[in-house]
């Protein structure tokens, strides 16, 4: 038996612990907002944040899970820092399929809750475990600026 | 003259619906693929009709409802599909101000249009929705192909159109991935490392037995796993491809493109000559002014980052619904009921976003695996392909091998210019040429094998796109040695041969500029009349400061590069500033781009951005791999692509037009912007490097060579 916490909600289940998180996710919570993009940890398109940690849930297993939180593009509404992201990129239009662009949000909302103020190489760091074959690495880094002004600002507001 | 779209829907009603809610529902042949075609398709749709985005449900792709507009391909959805929605409004909305200004008692003049209700000079208002009901019009015969019909233009309120579909991409179901079916299987199909080879030894008892497989089927040499379990399935499948011993057809030796092109048989033709005339030098005047140069680009994967996927199920009658990421949904209908011996009746295809779309993927490959499946087993199912198949079996872009030997006359003006292209096809499309372009369809029917393949010819051209140069060059002659075999698939991948081509050609330019002792951007404008062209050349020269650019070998290098896409479409022109030490660096590039009239400024700026750095990712890095036992460029590690610590600033130009009819903008920066990186490689070195990728290995085999 796993618990864990999934965004808002508290989970149990009885499933195989050796299942991959990515898989887990899709399949028994609906959480489609996970993507498949290798299943080698190459891409970055399934990155989900376990407990403040970008990780690749194609090569996590459930049993690493237990009693931690697992926050996916799914929850990033409920999530302070994670809404802020995610209203950046759509300001931006930062995507252009936007099969890429959860794992990123995910990854970003993990810097930006440790690194606020992360300099542009520490993020294009960060970002360089994802892959992009649209080319919209451009719209996304701005995107990420934008995050920050925001967050900056909400951060002012006494 | 109407729009091409109109000829298998020549009604208002193929494209329009009123819904009893009062929703508009707007049909598209033209799908989305990540292009944001749809925001900007839906805008010009509700500037014509005069109605609000928030009115509208969008249906594109469906071929039990939407109407055949052929493929969403070739930079024409603008163009084509543009137009089509531009015509379709002007022509409803005509209709319907005169019933309007009947009803409200007014003439159409005194009209005003907003959120699909027309507005009366005395305040009076009446929507499109009721005048439907009113019954006042033969809707079911109202025809939009005809020629100038009379349109009634109306003051409107003009609404800009954002994609609504990336919130839900960004963060759910988004995806043609995310879909289910009630009580759905899915499916893996057991493929080998090249899309030709041969389970040899196959053990299906052995399959069976692997945990996550419910279900084998098989039919000749089609093999799938089925199970409910996705994850499971997905350990099994990669066990069992291991368990598998696969045969490879014979491969050539990979090798240098120049080298293994040359090697291939060719059918060679005369596919274009002309002469400008400018009057020509002596003839020993000629051999001292002219050059004679080869470059090439290797096979280049799709490489997206979803690998592709698709759902059938029996229709219950026999027939099977389909949902598919394809660019061409009734092509591969008819294919697919070709294929399944059904009446194109039978098989409805539903088109469903995928991920990033440059061309010819595995979709039409994975939604006929998906069919077959619903088919013959009578199963609900989804298939998915593997990173690994994604990589190794869907089509690739062709290589190409461009020879130009080009002369000077005395007045330093080409006018001599031959240029021959050694490339196999560049497309092998469901639906192009004959026969049945689907790799499952080869495996699971019996013989059913890979049809003849067939090059598009000049002017659009294949192999051939863009290998007329834009610029005035006398005596032109374009020789063709088509390749009708290749060793790995091959179909159209964005800007097909003008990758390579305008690569070739805009060296070849600042080669004879050099070899001229003229500037590059001078040399390219006194052989270009367009003013059109040469606008794009002056702002781009301008931005980058192209004037403080020094000499040659210093480390750092700028490159020019410009081409009108297909010689037709939208024009753009490109500068990068490149460093190169043990590889190429891009620190920046500057790009201006006319293609007309601009629908939708951030879709356009959207497509200049993506054709920019997947131009640089194809061009300094990308090579499909092979040995003899099949493809092994099949991960990220092997495949490697552009990463975000090599992006490049970039600043880009839109030319404002008012006038210019409206042109595609998808693939107008791939073939300028591999060009002015050559240049700029060139200029940074002191040595050229003529042949894709522009990677180490590459760079140090043109300093030896040099040297």
């Amino acid at each position: 038996m796993i618990s864990f916490q999934l965004n808002q909600s508290s989970l149990t289940t009885q499933a195989d612990p050796s299942v991959d998180v990515l898989h887990f996710l899709r399949s028994s919570c609906s959480d489609t907002s996970v993507r498949f993009g290798c299943g080698g940890g190459q891409c970055g398109a399934c990155t989900v944040v376990i407990d403040d940690q970008a990780q690749n849930a194609c090569s996590t297993p459930l049993w690493a899970c237990e009693g931690r939180h697992i926050l996916t593009a799914q929850g990033l509404v409920d999530d302070k820092i994670g809404q802020t992201v995610l209203a950046a990129f759509i300001e931006e239009q930062a995507g252009q399929c936007g099969y890429c662009i959860s794992g990123i949000l995910m990854r970003m909302t993990a810097l930006l809750k440790q690194h606020p103020d992360a300099e542009e190489n520490v993020i294009k760091e960060h970002l360089s475990r994802h892959l992009c074959r649209c080319g919209a690495h451009a719209r996304i880094l701005r995107a990420v600026r934008l995050s920050q002004q925001k967050l900056r600002s909400a951060h002012d507001i006494p | 003259m109407t729009s091409p779209s109109f000829q298998l829907a020549p009604f208002a009603h193929n494209w329009l619906k009123f819904t009893p809610s009062g929703i508009f529902e707007m049909q598209s042949g033209k799908v989305e693929l990540g292009q944001g075609i749809s925001a900007a398709l839906m805008q010009i749709g509700c500037n014509a009709l005069g109605i609000s985005p928030d009115q509208v449900n969008w249906v594109a792709g469906d071929t039990a409802h939407s109407p055949d507009e052929g493929f969403t391909a070739g930079s024409q959805s603008i163009e084509v599909g543009g137009a089509a929605w531009q015509r379709v409004g002007d022509i409803v909305r005509s209709h319907f101000a005169l019933l309007a200004a009947q009803h409200l008692s007014c003439e159409p003049a005194e009209l005003s249009l907003g959120a699909g209700t027309f507005n009366g000079p005395s305040g009076e208002k009446v929507s499109y929705h009721q005048l439907f009901e009113g019954g006042n019009l033969d809707w079911q015969n109202l025809r939009v192909d005809v020629e100038n019909p009379g349109v009634i233009p109306i003051r409107l309120a003009v609404v800009q159109v954002t994609r609504a579909d990336l919130c839900l991409k960004f963060t759910g179901a988004g995806f043609i991935h995310d879909r289910s079916l009630p009580n759905m299987w899915h499916a893996r199909i057991l493929r080998g490392p090249h899309p030709f080879a041969k389970a040899i030894n196959l053990n299906v008892a052995q399959l069976e037995r692997l945990q996550g497989v419910e279900r084998v089927v098989v039919k000749h040499n089609f093999l799938a796993l089925l199970g409910r379990d996705e994850g499971q399935l997905v350990k099994a499948h990669a066990q069992a491809k291991s368990l598998t011993s696969w045969s490879c057809p014979e491969l050539p030796r990979h090798q240098g493109t120049a080298a293994l092109l040359m090697q291939l048989h060719p059918q060679s033709s005369i596919a274009w000559s002309q002469d400008h005339g400018h009057p020509s030098a002596p003839q020993s005047d000629l051999d001292q002014r002219s050059l004679r140069q080869r470059y090439s680009r290797p096979f280049i994967a799709h490489a997206s980052i979803g690998p592709a996927c698709a759902l059938a199920r029996p229709d219950g009658n026999g027939g099977v619904v389909v949902w598919s990421h394809s660019q061409g949904v009734f092509k591969l209908r008819d294919q697919i009921a070709e294929a399944l011996q059904l009446l194109p009746t039978e098989v409805q295809v539903v088109h469903a976003p995928g991920a990033g779309c440059y061309g010819h993927n595995g979709a039409d490959d994975v939604a006929f695996d998906a069919a077959f499946i619903a088919h013959t087993w009578g199963l609900n199912v989804r298939v998915q392909w593997s990173r690994e198949d994604e990589l190794s079996v869907s089509p690739m872009g062709a290589a190409s091998l461009v020879e130009i030997d080009a002369g000077l006359n005395g007045d330093g003006l080409v006018d001599r210019w031959h240029v021959q292209v050694w490339s196999p096809t560049h497309l092998n499309r469901p639906g192009w040429g004959g026969g049945i372009q689907l790799l499952g369809a080869w495996s699971a029917i019996a013989d059913c094998h890979p049809p003849v393949p067939v090059d598009v010819p000049l002017p659009t051209g294949g192999g051939l796109r863009n290998a007329v140069p834009a610029y005035d060059v006398g005596q032109l002659t374009v020789e063709h040695h088509f390749l009708d075999t290749a060793p790995v698939r091959v179909s159209a991948l964005r800007s097909l041969g003008a990758h390579a081509n305008v690569f070739a050609i805009e060296s070849m330019m600042d080669e004879l500029s050099e070899l001229n002792g003229e500037d590059s951007g001078a040399f390219r404008l006194k052989h270009l009349s367009d003013p059109r062209a040469r606008h794009v050349i002056h702002k781009v020269l301008d931005m980058s400061g192209w004037h403080l650019r020094g000499e040659a070998g210093s480390g750092h290098g700028y490159g020019l590069a410009y081409a009108r896409y297909k010689n037709k479409a939208g024009y753009c022109a490109i500068v990068a500033h490149v460093e190169v030490s043990e590889r190429v660096k891009v620190d920046k590039i500057w790009a201006c781009v006319d293609v007309g009239v601009i629908v939708h400024p951030d879709g356009l700026l959207n497509q200049i951005e993506g054709g920019i750095l997947q131009a640089i990712s194809w061009s300094l890095l990308e090579s499909v791999q092979w040995n003899d036992t099949g493809i092994v460029s099949q991960d990220w590690d092997h495949y490697p692509i552009l990463s975000f610590n090599d992006v490049p600033q970039m600043e880009i130009h839109l030319i404002e037009d008012n006038v210019n009819p409206s042109l595609g903008s998808g693939e107008v920066a791939t073939g300028p912007c591999a060009g002015a990186l050559g240049n700029a490689v060139a200029h940074a070195l002191g040595i050229r490097a003529r042949h894709m990728p522009l990677n180490p290995e590459n760079l140090m085999q043109s300093i030896n060579h040099a040297l």
